[in-house]
């Protein structure tokens, strides 16, 4: 009994100088909203440039996908935050930028390449006979693309999208080495402070799960909407 | 209505259609047998260009197809074709298969296509069908509707790939029923098939090919009754 309540009074003890000390869990909300900030940017410009560099390394002209191929080679190749700094010390190392702009485009531009391959293994896993069926009834190239091919790529895509996407997530803990304050860099800051390993850094290790497994139920939700059409 | 001068295909250094001259005129129905690998679904897929001709020239309705820079999608339009393997697109009902072209290529309005849809669920017998996917329907149902998704654009021709081949045996019967009532109201199809009793009996013309030749044609009755060429009788020894 005694064994409890001693363990009691310190948990509570740490919970109050882990996260109510100092406003401590305030820097924890900031730290997540810079999170998020990082993960939606780069997500939209990993998506957007995904799917473009997609298409161009699918294209029949040597000039579009040969710089696709190694664009996505490279990236591919070398370590993110090797990335993340070349971004901040090299390419932003004369130009004034907001850090989160800066950190964003280079985890978008990362992104893009992964997002790239499962755009195509998406597109080249739909029958050709989709594509022979659309143009025989006289759809343009384009035309078959959007109406046909797409929205069937998207599902067959649509499950490792969504790895992708919580991989980016986690993935932006790396920003503190551009010295961002983000969930991950918060959490050890406060770590520094307390000498206590536990409190914050599993709270951190909390929030991430917390995000990351609603972000798996809203996609797995979706993915059940459109497979829809495959019940026989 | 078709002309096919002098028609040549190579896969790689595969020749595939040694040049084949046809002409198809307008109610014709004709069919193309001969064994597989004779070129006939290559010959029948030059004819709405799915497959480029290496050489020769394909005149459609006055327009020659095979000239570069033609509006392949507008010609294709006036084509309907039927595959082997049924390609509805999957993500859509099969109102939604019969509709999309028609709304977006002819800028019909839902309610028009789908008017215009339900007559030809009539036609081929599943108007309640309409709001199933195609993974929903067996084989003999998905080729009927890409019979129906075909005629939605009103072609003036139809083409025909094998579309009883990937069949289970009792739904074959429903499929090429469809077909001779098409036959009946006069469309003019040209159809690769190995049903020799549809041929016998929908064809007023049959084309024998083999190595990428035509090697006979005739009406029915001279290919089936009276065959000339060795090879069509040896090929139809084998398979009646």
């Amino acid at each position: 009994m005694e064994w409890i309540s001693s363990h009691w009074a310190n948990f509570c003890n740490d919970f109050y100088t882990n996260l109510i000390y100092a406003d401590r869990w305030k820097q924890l909300i900031g730290g997540l909203g810079v999170t998020l900030q990082l993960t939606l940017a780069a997500i939209v410009i990993g998506t957007v440039l995904g799917i473009i560099l997609a298409f161009m390394k699918m294209s029949d002209w040597k000039w579009l996908s040969i710089p696709a191929k190694a664009y996505i080679e490279i990236i591919r190749g070398t370590p993110t935050t090797v990335q993340l700094l070349i971004m901040y010390m090299g390419v932003f190392a004369t130009v004034s930028a907001p850090k989160w702009i800066i950190a964003g485009l280079a985890f978008g531009l990362n992104s893009a390449a992964y997002v790239a391959e499962i755009v195509r293994g998406g597109v080249e896993s739909v029958d050709h006979g989709q594509v022979e069926a659309g143009r025989s009834l006289g759809f343009s190239k384009l035309q078959t693309t959007m109406k046909i091919v797409l929205p069937q790529a998207v599902k067959i895509a649509l499950p490792t999208y969504t790895s992708e996407f919580i991989v980016l997530l986690k993935e932006t803990s790396i920003a503190g080495y551009i010295a961002m304050e983000d969930l991950t860099k918060v959490a050890s800051m406060i770590t520094s402070r307390t000498f206590n390993a536990w409190f914050p850094l599993l709270t951190a290790a909390l929030i991430y799960f917390t995000m990351t497994f609603t972000l798996s139920k809203i996609f797995g939700r979706l993915e059940r909407r459109l497979r829809k059409s495959d019940i026989r | 209505m078709i002309y096919v001068e002098n028609l040549h295909k190579y896969f790689g250094d595969l020749q595939v259609l040694k040049g084949i001259d046809q002409h198809i005129a307008r109610g014709e129905k004709l069919a193309v047998i001969g064994p597989s690998g004779s070129g006939k679904s290559t010959f029948l897929r030059c004819l709405n260009m799915l497959e480029i001709p290496t050489k020769g020239k394909i005149t459609v309705d006055g327009e020659e197809i095979t000239q570069h820079g033609i509006d392949l999608n507008r010609i294709r339009q006036k084509m309907g074709m039927v595959f082997q393997q049924f390609n509805l697109f999957p993500h859509k009902t099969v109102m939604g298969n019969i509709t999309m072209a028609p709304m977006t290529l002819k800028k019909l309005s839902k309610a028009e296509a789908e008017k215009k849809a339900e007559e030809l669920l009539k036609r081929v017998g599943l108007l309640e069908k309409a709001d199933a996917y195609p993974a929903q329907l067996s084989g003999g149902q998905k080729q009927r509707i890409a019979i129906a998704r075909a005629l939605a654009m009103e072609p003036e021709i139809m083409l025909f790939d094998e579309p009883t081949s990937a069949l289970d045996p009792e739904m074959v019967g429903e499929v090429l029923e469809v077909m001779t009532d098409l036959a009946k109201a006069g469309m003019t199809m040209v159809v690769v098939t190995h049903e020799m009793g549809f041929a016998r009996e929908v064809a007023n013309r049959v084309l024998f090919m083999d190595g990428g030749h035509i090697v006979e044609e005739g009406t029915p009755e001279e290919i089936f009754e009276h065959p000339q060429n060795e090879r069509t009788r040896e090929f139809l020894r084998k398979v009646l």
